[in-house]
């Protein structure tokens, strides 16, 4: 019971993190490398407007939501702009803003600005209190992550197939030439995507991390788990995603329950090198085996 | 010595998602001959070269090549048993010079057992291939980046970079679109003397009357099925051939 | 402003064209031409150590490091089309093995370190086969993920020493000794490389940046040639391991640290791409500058992303083609 409820809990997790680069790289073709950083940006955005400026936590939700998605706005619009296309440079100019973020957090002594180092910082519980679920208490904030995500899900695919703009997203997914001759102007789109994917972090960071502290170095890790996640379901497949959310978030809680916590992340890696060589392109993945266009 | 078809292919399909790209294909090669694949666009041709070849797999059906089955067979093996093929795309090496995109096929295996163990020196081997793809009327033209090329240099050392391979079958993909006439007619001496050399071509093309004048023997081909094999000009008399060409009413 | 009646035009040198063909031996001026950078840049780096106190020395051996890693990232990414976001991987995996037999059987520095660069090269080059099959940026993101794995492997399973590592390695016999190896390795390896890329060898690799499918349809098969391609890359990576590890008699996961896949890059991109010599000269730059900002904390990492940004968004041609560019060809305005 243990592990079937807290295996939820932590594949919507890993879905929540994924969710955003899988929508970018989805639409755009961009590997969103920045994305661990505005994940822990936003935390501690909300953490300051919280704490510094006073402000009520939804309000300071919501306005670093739209911070978020404004900086993936300015990633996109003065940096990745210049470089579609290649995809080298795409990758290490995004990574290279997100280390910029995440180590410029470390900073200190600028500006009279302290650096957020050190283990002291906290984002409140939504809700206070735990449930008895199947026997397991849970508090309440791991089932707004779950409701959150099922959200995230569920709206993300009625966006996406429902609305003017969500179905241009689509189309530039699938042939961004033959969508630019319809009238949809792939930076634009681009653009969106990449500010929606940002928001999906910033989402996916406050309802996360309530549950622990924020540090910059969380940014790594969940860069690293967005990655695993998106290589073994696929790139840029939005249900491959969320399938390998499921498949490590369980994989790894029962090897925790069997081994102990420390083989979590060799399960990790075996599962990544597992899915390469059995099916290279992720679960769900689609690599083109040959393509040609005239 | 007559011995059996020297490409056999046999049932081929092959769907993507829901379309059916090829259904059920079959046709032999012999040695020495020059096979037209023609049919309206989208009607398989490609994807039919593409299963041939290895860089697609097929869902059903054999590819037999000299009584080898090589049925989804990575592409480079089968290359290197001596079916290659060009590419409707024009695919150089575009930031190498004409001249060392030739290098490259001549350090395959096949090559190398071809041409005698050890290759002496791929240069010499490369400039007599740019010789014969007719490259040498300027001196300037083997030493220029291949993405700098003109259409029609391309086409030629695409071919020249199969002929290298020293091969036994050569698909060429569409290898006279895009062409002017001039080019074209200048494209098709060296086509036969490429045949000439021993190479048994298969050439995919929209240009009939071009077409007609090389090959012996041509598949027509409509919605992923073959609809009909024969000498060129009885094949254009075929009334399935009339319909998927000219459309219902005028057949 | 956009001047519209005037453009610009590169005209190369005429010792430039005099020097492609066979004449270039024929005149002293010419072969001086020739070979004044290349002597310029051997001359430099091996007289640079004698000119430099102990700290310093100590910052040109871990330039030397960064410079193999630039060197291995700039042959892959350039020259095959493969982007390694993963140098720490290499370095990881030299460090570690050569650590180990060093502490465990007792072997001396010098026989361990080229066991380990082997080591090293064969079991990061097998660990990366899985993502060579794919096309895109699998492998970049792939490369990406390893060190970081090997990290938490590492912290999680309290192997080869977790967290805080094995120390009081077995060093190299003394400091000239460390300096001249790294150096004579960077100064070897560039050569050899370049070498490399224009044999037949390279020419495949650069078919297959630019064309895979093409090449296969050439009979060749492609995987063969990238797994080499990122076994010589991980040889130089895993040498640059090895010989760090024995240069601060230590190992830890620090090996695995992102400057070692971050600063490379931001070298090549700083250097000139596809150069070769100019992520080795970027990477003799920026570590100094690194170490001079060692001061600031964080902040030295913001500011080489800044320039990491600013080069690749601006200036993607790099320093060394700029220069190229200058010594090669002149320039004039010609009015339209």
């Amino acid at each position: 019971m243990d592990i079937l409820v807290y295996g939820t809990v932590n594949s919507v997790t890993f879905a929540l993190i994924a969710l955003g680069f899988t929508l970018v790289y989805g639409v755009s073709r961009i590997p969103n490398f920045a994305h661990g950083s505005i994940y822990v940006l936003v935390g501690f955005l909300t953490y300051s407007f919280i704490n510094d400026l006073t402000l009520n936590y939804p309000l300071a939700v919501f306005i670093s939501l739209i911070i978020a998605s404004i900086i993936g706005l300015i990633i996109y619009r003065f940096i990745l702009i210049r470089l579609r296309g290649l995809p080298a440079s795409e990758i290490i100019a995004s990574f290279a803003v997100g280390l910029i973020i995440l180590e410029g957090l470390r900073l200190q002594g600028i500006g009279g600005f302290k650096g957020f180092i050190g283990p002291f910082y906290m984002l409140p519980n939504f809700i206070e209190g735990k449930v008895c679920i199947l026997g397991v208490f849970v508090n309440y904030q791991r089932l707004i992550i779950i409701g959150a995500g099922l959200a995230m899900i569920v709206g993300m695919s009625i966006f996406t197939h429902y609305t003017k703009l969500g179905l241009s997203l689509r189309a530039i997914a699938q042939d961004e030439h033959a969508a630019m001759m319809l009238g949809v102007n792939s930076d634009r789109t681009a653009m969106i995507s990449m500010s929606i994917g940002s928001a999906l972090a910033g989402l996916a960071a406050v309802t996360i991390l309530p549950l622990g502290n924020i540090t910059p170095e969380m940014g790594y890790h969940v860069l690293i788990y967005a990655l695993a996640i998106c290589i073994i379901g696929g790139l840029g497949s939005w249900w491959g995603a969320v399938f390998a959310s499921f498949l490590l978030g369980f994989s790894m809680k029962l090897s925790t329950a069997l081994f102990g916590a420390m083989w979590e992340s060799v399960v990790l890696v075996g599962t990544i090198i597992f899915i390469l060589l059995v099916k290279p392109s992720g679960l769900l993945g689609k690599q083109k085996e040959f393509e040609e266009r005239v | 010595m007559e011995q059996g078809p020297l490409l056999k292919v046999e049932n081929l399909s092959k769907a993507f998602g829901g379309v059916q790209a090829v259904l059920n294909v079959s046709f032999a090669l012999k040695k020495g001959d020059i096979l037209g694949i023609i049919g309206p666009n989208g009607s398989g041709k490609t994807t039919l070269a593409n299963l041939t070849t290895g860089f697609v797999k097929p869902d059903r059906g054999t590819v037999r090549f000299k009584a080898r089955d090589i049925t989804g067979a990575p592409p480079h093996k089968i290359a290197n048993l001596g079916l290659t093929r060009t590419f409707q795309v024009m695919r150089p090496y575009h930031s190498l010079s004409a001249y060392k995109n030739l290098i490259v096929p001549l350090n395959s295996p096949r090559v190398r057992q071809t041409r005698g163990g050890k290759l002496g020196d791929t240069d010499a081997v490369a400039i007599d291939i740019l010789e014969e793809i007719g490259f040498e009327r300027d001196a300037r033209v083997p030493y220029k980046i291949a993405g700098s090329l003109p259409l029609g240099y391309l086409k030629r050392l695409e071919l020249g970079r199969c002929f290298a391979l020293n091969p036994e079958v050569i698909i060429c993909d569409e290898i006279f679109s895009g062409l002017s006439m001039s080019e074209i007619t200048s494209m098709i001496p060296l086509l036969e003397r490429i045949q000439m050399d021993g190479v048994t071509l298969v050439m995919i093309e929209h240009r009939l009357r071009e077409l007609f004048r090389l090959a012996d023997r041509v598949i027509v081909m409509n919605f992923g099925q073959k609809i009909a094999e024969g000498i060129p000009l009885e094949v254009m008399e075929d009334p399935e051939v009339k319909k998927a060409y000219l459309g219902r009413e005028r057949a | 402003m956009v001047d519209e009646t005037r453009r610009k035009k590169r005209l190369d040198r005429s010792i430039k064209v005099r020097t492609e063909g066979l004449y270039a031996l024929s005149s002293w001026t010419e072969m001086l031409y020739l070979i004044l950078p290349r002597a310029l840049l051997i001359v430099g780096l091996l007289t640079l150590p004698l000119l430099l106190d102990m700290y310093w020395q100590r910052v040109l051996c871990a330039a030397g490091i960064y410079a193999l890693l630039a060197l291995g990232f700039d042959l892959l990414a350039e020259y095959v089309g493969l982007v390694c976001l993963g140098g720490a991987f290499f370095i990881g995996s030299g460090g570690y093995i050569s650590g180990l037999l060093n502490a465990h059987l007792g072997w001396s520095a010098l026989f361990c370190i080229p066991i380990a660069t082997l080591g090293g090269a064969i079991f990061s080059t097998l660990v990366l086969i899985p993502a060579l099959r794919l096309r895109g940026i699998y492998f970049a993101i792939i490369s990406f993920m390893f060190p970081m794995f090997a990290r938490y492997i590492i912290i999680a399973l309290s192997i080869f020493g977790g967290t805080e590592g094995i120390s009081a390695l077995g060093t190299l016999p003394n400091v000239w000794t460390e300096i001249y190896l790294i150096l004579v390795v960077v100064i070897i390896a560039l050569f050899a490389i370049r070498r490399l890329v224009n044999e037949d060898i390279g020419l495949i690799l650069r078919g297959i940046k630019d064309n895979d499918q093409a090449v296969k349809a050439s009979g060749i098969n492609i995987t063969s040639y990238k797994i080499k391609a990122v076994f010589i890359a991980s040889l130089l990576g895993s040498f640059g391991g090895a010989y760090l590890s024995h240069l601060y008699g230590w190992l830890g996961i620090s090996l695995f640290a992102m400057d070692f896949s971050i600063l490379p890059i931001a070298a090549s991109v700083m250097g000139g791409m596809g150069t070769l010599a100019g992520p080795v000269l970027g990477a003799f730059a920026l570590t100094p500058l690194s170490e001079a900002l060692r001061g600031f904390g964080q902040l030295r990492v913001v500011i080489y992303c800044f320039i990491l940004i600013g080069f690749i968004v601006y200036k993607p041609e790099g320093l060394l083609n700029y220069f190229q560019r200058k010594y090669h060809q002149f320039e004039l305005w010609e009015t339209v």
